[in-house]
Formats: C-alpha cells, sequence, structure tokens
C-alpha cells in the first residue's frame, strides 16, 4: 500500500529552545483513517500542522503525498494543499461569504467550473442536510452547523487527505454523529486518507483506524 | 452592509485625498494664470537716443520677448498748449524715442536688475524704468501665495498619507482571516489578494467619479467663479480631459499600492 505520510526522525517547534515533537518516525498509508492522541499541549494540533505544511520540520524529513516539506516552495505548497481537506475546531469559514460560496472555495481554488461547482456544492450541503442554509452567512447558523459546512468544504474537491483538528470539540451528540459518519465516508466511499487529532476516540466507529499517540514529544503507535 | 462599509471607508480616505488634490490642481492653474496676466503686465520702460528693433534688445537680453513703441503723442500734446505749433515738427524729432519692453516670464527681482544693468550698459539707451518697488512687492505676495499652497500641499499629503496607512491596517484585519482561509486550501497569492485588488479598483472609481461630480456641481453653482472673475481669472474647476486621467491615476496608484502592502505584509498564522 502506497504511503500519504512518511515522517523520518521528524523533530517539530516554534523556536529553537524547545522542541515540541522529538525524532518521530511513522507513516500513515494511503486509505487509511488515523487518530491522533495525547494530552493537551501534547503536541497534537503542531503535528497536523507540519502535515499541511503550515510548520516546516526542524530536523528530520517529512513527506506528505510524495511531496517533501522541508524548504518546500510556497508553488509547491499550494499544489499540495489543493489536494488536502481540512476541518479546524474553531471551523475556519469566511465570514462574508455565504455558506455555498464557502464550500465552493476549493473547487473554485482548483479551477472547477462554476456550474460543476454549483452542483457539487448542492450535492454536498444536501448530504450535511443543510441545502435549505445556503444562502445564508457562517454567523448565522450553530456551531454544529458550521461544521458541517466545513467538512462539507473539506469534501468538496474529492481530497486525497483529510485532515481534522479536534473537529467535534464543541459540538452537540448529533452534529458530531454526522461529522464522524462524513468522515468514516471520507475512506470508504471516497477512498480519501483521514487523520484526525482528538482527545477521545469515538466507541461507536463503524471502520478500522490506526491509533497514534503523542506523549513527552514521542510519537507511538498503539496497536 | 458589511460589505458596503468596507467600500465606503476607502472611498472616504480617496475621495478626501482627490478633492485636496483637484483643490491644489485648481490653486496651482490660478496662480499659473495670474503669474501670465502678471506678466503681461509688467513692463519696462527704456529711452533711448536711436531706434532700436527687437532683435537689438533680444540680443542685449534674451529674457525680451517684445518690445512696442510708445506713441510721443501724450507727450507733444502737453507741449501743444506751450509752444507754437510751427516748432512742434522740430520737437517731434528732437524727442527721444520711448519703448516699452515685455518679458517672456515674470521675472523675479534678481532678473529685472539685471536686464536693468545690461540695457543700461548701452551707450544709446538714456534711461531706464524698471518700476522695480512695485514689481518686488507684487513678486514677493506671488511667492508668498506660492509657499502658502506648497505648505498647504505638504500638510495635506501628511494627513493623506496617515489617512492611508490607518485605512491599510483596518484592511489588513478584515481582509487577513480571509487571506489566511484561502491559502490552507492552497489558493495562490493572486486569487487570494483578487477580492482586494477588485475593491481597491471599483473603490478608485467609485471616489474619482464622486470628486467629478462633486466640482461640477461647484461649476454649475458657479461657487468660486466670482472670486476668480474679480483678479481677472477664468478658469474650469474641473477640466475632464486633463484632470480626470491624474485623479483616476492617483486614486488608482494609492488603492493598488494600499492592497499591494497588504498582500506583501500577510503572513500566514501557525
Amino acid at each position: 500500500m502506497d504511503k500519504v505520510i512518511i515522517a523520518q526522525e521528524l523533530s517539530l517547534s516554534y523556536n529553537t529552545s524547545e522542541t515540541i515533537i522529538n525524532k518521530a518516525t511513522f507513516s500513515i498509508t494511503s486509505g487509511s483513517f488515523v487518530f491522533i492522541t495525547g494530552a493537551s499541549g501534547s503536541g497534537k494540533s503542531t503535528l497536523l500542522k507540519s502535515f499541511y505544511g503550515a510548520l516546516k520540520p526542524a530536523l528530520g524529513e517529512l513527506t506528505v503525498g510524495g511531496v517533501q516539506m522541508q524548504g518546500i516552495s510556497g508553488k509547491k505548497l499550494n499544489f499540495l494543499r489543493r489536494h488536502i481537506g481540512i476541518v479546524f475546531q474553531d471551523y475556519k469559514l469566511v465570514k462574508e461569504w455565504n455558506i455555498e460560496k464557502n464550500v465552493m472555495l476549493p473547487l473554485l481554488i482548483n479551477g472547477y467550473a462554476r456550474d460543476v461547482s454549483e452542483i457539487q456544492v448542492k450535492k454536498l450541503l444536501t448530504h450535511v442536510k443543510l441545502n435549505h442554509q445556503s444562502g445564508k452567512y457562517p454567523l448565522e447558523l450553530s456551531g454544529g452547523e458550521q461544521q458541517r459546512v466545513a467538512m462539507a468544504r473539506a469534501l468538496a474537491h474529492n481530497p486525497i487527505l483529510i485532515l481534522a483538528d479536534e473537529p467535534t470539540g464543541n459540538l452537540d451528540e448529533y452534529s458530531s454523529k454526522v461529522i464522524w459518519n462524513l468522515l468514516e465516508g471520507a475512506v470508504s466511499q471516497l477512498k480519501a486518507t483521514v487523520v484526525v487529532v482528538t482527545h477521545h476516540i469515538p466507541e461507536s466507529m463503524n471502520i478500522g483506524y490506526k491509533h497514534f499517540h503523542i506523549e513527552y514529544g514521542s510519537v507511538y503507535e498503539i496497536v | 452592509m458589511r460589505s458596503f462599509k468596507n467600500h465606503l471607508s476607502l472611498i472616504i480616505a480617496l475621495f478626501t485625498i482627490l478633492l485636496t488634490l483637484q483643490i491644489f490642481i485648481n490653486v496651482d492653474r490660478t496662480i499659473d494664470i495670474y503669474e501670465k496676466n502678471l506678466n503681461e503686465n509688467y513692463s519696462i520702460i527704456v529711452i533711448s537716443d536711436i531706434n532700436i528693433s527687437v532683435n537689438t534688445f533680444r540680443k542685449i537680453d534674451p529674457m525680451i520677448s517684445n518690445s512696442e513703441e510708445i506713441s510721443p503723442k501724450q507727450v507733444i500734446q502737453k507741449m501743444q498748449k506751450e509752444i507754437k505749433s510751427k516748432s512742434i515738427n522740430l520737437h517731434k524729432i528732437k524727442l527721444p524715442k520711448f519703448y516699452r519692453i515685455h518679458l517672456d516670464h515674470f521675472p523675479t527681482p534678481d532678473e529685472v536688475d539685471t536686464v536693468t544693468l545690461e540695457l543700461q550698459r548701452e551707450g544709446f539707451i538714456k534711461r531706464v524704468e524698471s518700476f522695480s518697488h512695485n514689481h518686488t512687492t507684487v513678486y514677493r505676495l506671488l511667492l508668498l501665495f506660492k509657499w502658502v499652497v506648497m505648505i498647504f500641499a505638504v500638510a495635506i499629503f501628511t494627513v493623506t498619507t496617515l489617512l492611508i496607512l490607518r485605512e491599510m491596517r483596518l484592511w489588513q484585519l478584515q481582509h487577513h482571516e480571509r487571506m489566511n482561509i484561502m491559502a490552507l486550501f492552497g489558493a495562490p497569492v493572486w486569487l487570494r489578494s483578487a477580492v482586494l485588488f477588485r475593491l481597491a479598483i471599483v473603490d478608485a472609481l467609485i471616489a474619482t467619479v464622486l470628486v467629478f461630480g462633486a466640482f461640477i456641481a461647484a461649476e454649475h453653482y458657479g461657487i468660486s467663479k466670482e472670486a476668480l472673475q474679480m483678479i481677472g481669472i477664468q478658469i474650469p474647476l474641473f477640466n475632464p480631459t486633463h484632470d480626470m486621467p491624474i485623479l483616476f491615476g492617483v486614486a488608482m496608484s494609492l488603492s493598488i499600492v494600499l492592497a499591494s502592502l497588504i498582500v506583501m505584509g500577510h503572513k500566514e498564522e501557525v
């Protein structure tokens, strides 16, 4: 099986004095569902940031989708990100755009035609049960609804990799269930790779998954 | 409403800048015409024994643009009252030649002194009257006026720079989040900043049209027309073919520089 993410002796830090992730070596197979857990401040989100290039490796090697992340150029990083879908705990929706435009964003960036994008957005919004809200703005929706919009946006361009940073952290039970179902569906139906940073792995997972745990800067696989 | 507010803040800043720029253009234009009028009315009187052609004057000083002989009629008329008519022809012959000479621009007091000295140096010129005292007073007034306008322009430039910088900080806050989100999904810099540049171009266009409208209205209602006519000046408050490209160019340059600074200053959050 192809590896989507390969880390070799990977170290991450925001400044030279403190290392957050220390010489981590692991890999993530294409089409798998992966959880990354750890205590608060252990470096879960930091590791996830390195996967989408917001943080460059301090030492070691990191390859995402066949692209070397150390010293990656802006152009290459943009290219890589066009094949990644990201979901954040704080949703990161553009407040001055309506729901439809927010979901359409990755499609427009990837150069899809407007009419094709509109059909895809409609399909996704129906899937997350928000089609009737497409003209609304993010701040007019509840937290759970906003996260469903963010989820639809992450799936819109059929990415090879979906990264989610505590996607259900602020959500009620119903919205959490919708998000987990969508993430599972991304693996089982779209054959994407999903990496989720979370405090708790849901008990009712319907597909197999890999589990990495971070402690004292080291990344362990829990079998 | 929010989007309208985004537009309004830059439009107001640009409108203020363009309005003051257009006022400055008009003041500058008025001073230019006033200076030309002063020059047309200013002349040096030369009294000579012989006939002097305009070319001879120009050889003495190239600043001299024109000369005209003053008819001795007035002098003769005065003399007529005192002297018998048969002697008048003789006097006519013996009278010196009077010339009024004009310069190609309104001279500085130093230039007046130089021309006067150069004329006096010629043996055939008996007397030169440059009315230097009056000229110096008018010249100093003009100079003062120019300085006031210059200081006004510098003050406006400083205020508008501060206005633009303030606007830039507001824009940075407004657009930072959207540009960050777009970057997360791999949007190239041009696409991230497209909204910003579109906003800048539209606002520049709106601000220019508003200033154009304001000056056309001012012209229609005759604002400042009387004051200008009192000093013999007639200028259009807004010359579309000349002023429109300047104002639109300035508005475009300012807003594009503003947008570019925001794009260059944008750093992705880590």
